[in-house]
């Protein structure tokens, strides 16, 4: 017995609101942070990410009240991503009761930004958000490429490599997402997964596509992911967490 | 009136760590966070969390004159050392090689070992997430607490303390660590019960009603 594989649910929160439709019939309000935090965290979540996709700046301070409401009433890991791109929005965070906080396009065009936060804050709340996607290459071998935006824009920088600069820098953990499998529900990208977690030495969590509980499992047990992160699977009330985590543990792979 | 202080000291946020105790506290006990000596030494308990390198925390500490109030805590009333304010009790770390830490406790930190001893499998550095703590002998802050329970860890080093009296807990991580330690009227953990859910909660609730 060790360290357990972590489940992480990830909630979109848009001006203060969980979006992409939570459905849970007992809960009063699906749209209150606090509320849906709650109750994961009953169901036995191993930490919690909110990622914030309020388009406009002028409402990020909602994400902060969110946190700090949060961070009152639920006593496990708090992550945050959306919108980190200077130490200052990192001290606002952490300040407001996050942990750690995930940067993604910031880390992209300012790598030593990483390096700047990890020194800073600790490499353990540094999560850097990689997002990857398949890219052909003349021998046919797997290469994966980095996008930015939401996976619509490419920049030429292999995933693998910049996992382990990443790591470099200052990294405490990796979020890596496969933009091919996002919101298909056909499974983590494997073969990714495994690939960047070979390649570094910090924890690697794995997200993307997951459509149920056997995907999790074979995110840890092929990709070799320490962590898995889903969305629709947990919020659709198909299944809860700790139905998750007995599937796990009926496959071998220890949990909470 | 009972006033629990969490010494702030700019290393971490312990928001989480006052909300956690607000969240288990008698009415009678008051939560305050501080950097001032005066209140560390006006306090009922004392809590001493932390993040970060062990050299930033003494130059901190000094900083704010909290060397000698937390001296003199640390032996006179119910103290609870977390993360940081367990390795900062220590008389060093590998991590900040000549800078002296508190020196309460006998012994040092190292850094966690890079692959397990038995399997010589590569081990992830930090080691973050919920692992099993192995209690060792019966203490007030373990009550109603499962031997084996699982809490949450985040951090790259470990302390080596050279008395054992002092172990009241270890964790298997590549190599069984001490993550507990015990004597007297302290107290303290490597890994976070203000993250670590209800298990959390419940040594919280312990160390408010501990009467060492």
């Amino acid at each position: 017995m060790g360290l357990a594989k972590r489940i992480i649910p990830c909630l979109d929160v848009d001006n203060g609101r969980v979006v992409k439709g939570v459905r849970f019939l007992d809960i009063r309000d699906a749209g209150d942070p606090v509320e849906v935090a709650k109750r994961y965290d009953l169901e036995g979540a191993d930490e919690i990410t909110f990622l914030d996709i309020t388009a406009s700046s002028d409402d990020r301070d909602t994400i902060v009240h969110v946190v700090e409401d949060v961070a009152a009433q639920v006593f496990i890991p708090l992550t945050v991503g959306g919108g980190i791109r200077k130490v200052e929005d990192i001290r606002r965070m952490l300040n407001a009761g996050a942990d750690k906080v995930g940067i993604n396009t910031a880390a992209v065009f300012n790598p030593e930004f990483v390096g700047e936060a990890s020194a800073r804050f600790g490499a353990q709340c540094i999560v850097v958000a990689i997002d990857a996607k398949r890219a052909g290459t003349e021998d046919g071998s797997p290469r994966w490429e980095i996008f930015t935006h939401g996976g619509r824009r490419p920049t030429g920088i292999d995933a693998v490599e910049w996992a382990v600069r990443m790591e470099e820098l200052g990294a405490g953990e990796l979020l890596l997402t496969s933009m091919d499998r996002d919101g298909t529900r056909a499974g983590f990208d494997l073969e990714l997964t495994r690939a960047v977690c070979r390649a570094v030495d910090i924890p690697v969590i794995a997200s993307g596509g997951v459509g149920n509980l056997d995907h999790l499992v074979a995110g840890v047990l092929e990709g070799e992911a320490d962590a898995v992160l889903a969305a629709s699977i947990f919020h659709f009330a198909e299944h809860t967490i700790g139905e998750a985590k007995q599937r796990m543990a009926e496959r071998g792979v220890e949990v909470r | 009136m009972e006033t629990v202080v969490v010494i702030d000291y700019s290393m971490g946020n312990l928001r989480s760590v006052a909300k956690a105790l607000e969240h288990v506290a008698l009415p009678a006990q008051r939560i305050v966070i501080s950097s001032e000596p005066r209140d560390v030494a006006a306090a009922t308990r004392i809590v001493f969390p932390g993040q970060g390198a062990m050299r930033d925390c003494m130059v901190e500490l000094n900083a704010r004159g909290l060397h000698e109030a937390i001296l003199e805590a640390a032996v006179s009333k119910p103290f609870f050392g977390i993360c940081m304010g367990l390795q900062g009790l220590m008389e060093g770390s590998d991590e900040s090689p000549g800078t002296p830490g508190l020196g309460l406790l006998e012994g040092g930190v190292k850094r966690l070992p890079e692959r397990d001893e038995d399997t010589g499998e590569r081990l992830k550095i930090p080691h973050m997430g919920w692992n099993q703590v192995n209690q060792r002998g019966t203490h007030p802050m373990w009550s109603e607490i499962a031997d084996g329970e699982r809490f949450y860890f985040v951090h790259s080093f470990r302390v080596v303390p050279a008395d054992p009296h002092v172990i009241a807990g270890t964790t298997r991580y590549g190599t069984d660590f001490v993550c507990a330690i015990a004597r007297d009227n302290l107290f303290a953990v490597q890994f976070h019960p203000e993250k670590s859910q209800q298990a959390g909660l419940r040594m919280m609730a312990n160390f408010l009603s501990w009467r060492p």
